[in-house]
């Protein structure tokens, strides 16, 4: 990478747009799985992570970023230059979070969960993981989803099931989740449950 | 003086559609929650669907096909001119036919015919608050929400049953949305909630005047409040539509003359055209050129 | 064959062709151009510019002719015009005790350094309809250099014998309330709840301010001062390391002085209801500044027993572009509803009437 002007969207209003539709749509119907557009990757920073705050983080919005990543000056330009989004160290203090593995990720109890009047004053989580698919099946249920769901993406935190069952138990409170790999991402909102079997 | 401004896509600037898209992301993940956001002055007056053009103006592409209804029908006036409004500034396609769109913006009416994947319906909305006429307070509304505090809204329901024998409520009667949020549908008449309830679309509700947006996503659990005793019931029409000879769909009354002679006829205007094309016929709906013969 | 109606589109360019024509009037009659509005409809012009929150005087004059002399669509336009404006950041505070005077007058002492200056105003004419102001000469009006050094705000020197509660310290790292860019949350900021005041509709606010002198939340009021003058307006420029001046803008302050009795922790003191406005709107300051004063009330632990107190009442409804709309918007069809009300009412009178024979028949 030359210069922190790369890494951009070519055209800005309309890559935004079709990509903000694919994250929608995403969170709209959990755990299906949505070609998202992408730039390139920047430093440490997946170009599906890149893509995610071009798209969403601006001045208002401040960005938590895990060590390897804040660790990455190029990371830090891009963010910098393309968002104006001031980056944050404490996670409870976040309303986006970027993580380049789930190893790198704090537990979702220590983002923001939002209150019980503003619940949706809460970190979304964007997570980049190896695949989004062959991994461990689990299976999901809550809205947007007709009777149940399956999805089975790779590199998840270990005692996601857990820790993802603690978030949902908190509704209307919790994190919501953004996993991207591979130029497609998937949006598990605080509302699905999810559980292990097949 | 140069007042002449240049437009962006969908007429909203970049950083507003941003603020936009995280408050939809947010009442997506939170089904049936009222999301404040910060709501922008629209060339049209608060009132007149400020909060579903910004929500649209958020989510449309020029990939889309845009349909937009007032009362159910296509060719009301600020349904010409919400159109128009996105064909000038998104230049997007518009349609009348359901079927064909992508984005259907409404105002007090949900379509006849039923919604599918992929398709978003936005609602425009005057008062998001249900508990708002029990409470005038956001502060006290917002609490009872918090606590999910919703006695007051029963007491409301049923102080109707037992003044005049039934829930008087006939529009934007009360839903509950996946057992936690009471929710406003927005005016429209009872007759359309069971059409909220799982649907394939994902439902989109903004109130521009009021700051607020709010959604219930495919396929999500919406239930409208009642009483063991008094079940929750849609309004029936005694006859069908005069046009199209359409039963189970909601009508609007056309007074004929000045003597009580009325008649039905389907609020759904793109629903009744495709069925009399489709050779359904009412008691006045005969075409002209068979009626001569 | 019932034909229903149709033609949306034809009936609505018809009807904006028809305003075109009686925003025009008798074509005989020579067009308004905008430096007409701007030199002799000045505080026409100032109102759409303050309510309407954009300082520019031509937009506002074009505004006005559009909306054909109504105030509130003019506010309209220019705050629709104002939206999709870029935003570089906020200014700096402005220095009213900066300001290039033009009238300066306080109620509370007799004489004070600077003086009382009428300056441009209605105060003491007669109204009395005077055809001659049409066409005859205007002589040209006396006037003297101002002198800004000389001219300290009241409330600063009473102030500085501690007779007048302090200005209030802001954090200089908050950033300020801005509330077309953040949804408003209930209680407010001082700062927002003045941006609100200031943008809000005069007519509302004088009438609150009115109920407030007749007894609904007293406050004991004393205009200590009202100025209305230009000032600087500077914008921090953090690339270029200093302060660059942006012009000058007019604006009207009114620093109103109230009575309050002092409490276990503040000695007793005069408390301040605040008034800024763009241009020349000396009505809208003073009720902006007795509606401030009153809305400070639960500050100062105050009974909340007034609408002129209660905040969440006074801003939700001071905003006229919200209120005008959503007043106006039940001339939109609501044929569905009604359609609804009406089966309802229906079934119920026939309850009633079967009631009332089965009543008859017993």
């Amino acid at each position: 990478m030359d210069s922190v002007l790369d890494g951009g969207f070519a055209e800005p209003v309309m890559q935004s747009q079709t990509a903000f539709r694919a994250i929608m749509d995403a969170l709209a119907n959990p755990g299906t799985i949505r070609d998202l557009v992408t730039s390139k990757p920047i430093g440490g920073l997946s170009a599906e992570l890149a893509s995610v705050m071009l798209i969403l983080a601006d001045h208002d919005t401040s960005i938590w970023l895990d060590d390897a990543l804040r660790g990455d000056a190029a990371v830090l330009e891009f963010l910098s230059f393309h968002t104006g989004a001031p980056v944050v160290r404490a996670p409870g203090a976040a309303v986006f979070a970027g993580a380049s593995s789930a190893s790198q990720l704090p537990a979702f109890a220590q983002f923001n969960l939002g209150t019980q009047e503003y619940p949706d004053r809460s970190t979304t989580i964007v997570l980049a993981v190896p695949a989004l698919s062959g991994g461990e099946t689990l299976i999901t249920r809550g809205p947007g989803i007709k009777g149940h769901g399956h999805i089975n993406p790779v590199g998840l935190p270990k005692d996601f099931v857990v820790q993802w069952a603690d978030n949902r138990e908190l509704f209307p409170r919790g994190i919501d989740l953004l996993l991207a790999a591979d130029g497609q991402v998937m949006g598990l909102p605080r509302s699905t449950r999810i559980s292990e079997g097949h | 003086m140069n007042a002449v401004a240049q437009y962006n896509f969908a007429y909203l600037d970049e950083q507003t559609k941003r603020m936009i898209r995280r408050a939809i992301l947010k009442a997506i993940a939170i089904p049936g929650y009222q999301v404040p956001f910060s709501s922008r002055e629209m060339p049209m007056p608060y009132g007149w669907g400020t909060g579903g053009v910004q929500v649209t103006a958020s989510i449309i592409g020029p990939q889309d096909v845009l349909k937009v209804i007032d009362q159910g029908a296509d060719d009301t006036t600020n349904a010409v001119s919400i159109r128009a409004f996105f064909a000038k500034v998104a230049q997007v396609e518009t349609t009348t036919h359901t079927a064909e769109a992508t984005i259907i913006q409404t105002r007090h009416r949900i379509p006849e015919k039923a919604l599918g994947q992929g398709q978003i319906l936005v609602y425009q909305v005057p008062i998001p608050e249900p508990l708002r006429f029990l409470e005038p307070r956001e502060t006290e509304t917002r609490k009872m929400h918090a606590l999910e505090e919703y006695g007051l809204m029963h007491v409301k329901l049923y102080e109707d049953i037992a003044r005049h024998g039934r829930i008087a409520t006939t529009y934007a009667y009360p839903v509950k949305v996946e057992g936690r949020y009471v929710m406003d549908p927005s005016p429209t008449p009872k007759f359309d909630n069971p059409k909220m309830h799982m649907s394939e679309a994902l439902q989109l509700f903004g109130a521009g005047r009021e700051h607020r947006i709010y959604a219930v996503p495919p396929h999500t659990e919406v239930v409208s409040l009642d009483f063991e005793d008094h079940p929750f019931e849609i309004q029936h029409f005694e006859e069908p539509c005069a046009l199209c000879g359409a039963s189970q769909v909601y009508l609007d009354e056309v007074i004929l003359d000045d003597r009580g002679g009325h008649m039905y006829v389907c609020s759904d205007t793109d629903n009744c055209e495709e069925r009399r094309a489709a050779g359904h016929v009412g008691a006045l709906g005969a075409d002209p050129m068979e009626a001569a013969e | 064959m019932y034909v229903a109606v149709k033609g949306g589109e034809a009936a609505i360019a018809n009807a904006h062709a028809l305003l075109a024509d009686r925003r025009r009037g008798d074509r005989a009659v020579p067009a308004l151009r905008i430096d007409q509005i701007v030199e002799q409809l000045g505080l026409a012009v100032d109102r759409a510019m303050g309510e309407g929150s954009l300082y520019d005087k031509e937009l506002a004059a074009l505004a006005l002719v559009q909306a054909r002399g109504d105030l509130i669509e003019a506010i309209f336009l220019v705050r629709a015009y104002r939206t999709t404006l870029p935003r570089f950041g906020y200014s700096q505070p402005i220095e009213t005790g900066e300001m290039l005077i033009e009238r300066r007058i306080s109620a509370t002492f007799k004489d004070l350094p600077g003086g009382q200056m009428l300056g441009p105003t209605f105060d003491y004419t007669h109204r009395l309809l005077d055809p001659s102001i049409v066409d005859g000469a205007v002589p040209e009006p006396v006037t003297r250099e101002a002198d800004t050094a000389q001219a300290p705000r009241v409330t600063d020197m009473l102030g500085r014998q501690g007779l007048m509660e302090p200005d209030g310290e802001t954090d200089p790292d908050r950033e300020v309330g801005d509330l077309t860019r953040e949804p408003l949350d209930f209680p407010l900021d001082r700062d927002l709840r003045l941006q609100a005041l200031a943008r809000g509709d005069e007519g509302f606010l004088l009438a609150l301010g009115y109920s407030t002198q007749r007894g609904y939340g007293r406050s004991h009021p004393f205009v200590g001062e009202i100025r209305i003058g230009e000032v600087d307006v500077e914008f921090d420029v953090p690339e270029l390391g200093f302060t660059v001046n942006l012009g000058r803008v007019r604006v009207t302050e009114c620093q109103m002085v109230n009575q309050f009795k002092g409490s276990a922790k503040v000695p007793p003191q005069f408390t301040r209801g605040y008034g800024l406005v763009f241009g020349q709107a000396e009505r809208k300051a003073m009720a902006m500044s007795l509606v401030d004063r009153a809305l400070r009330a639960r500050e100062f632990g105050e009974d909340i027993v007034a609408p002129a107190q209660d905040e969440e009442f006074v801003i939700s409804h001071s905003d006229n572009v919200q209120a005008t709309g959503f007043v106006e918007h039940l001339k939109l069809p609501h044929y569905v509803d009604f359609q609804a009300e009406l089966d309802l009412i229906r079934r119920m009178r026939a309850d009633h009437d079967a009631a009332e024979m089965q009543e008859a028949a017993e």
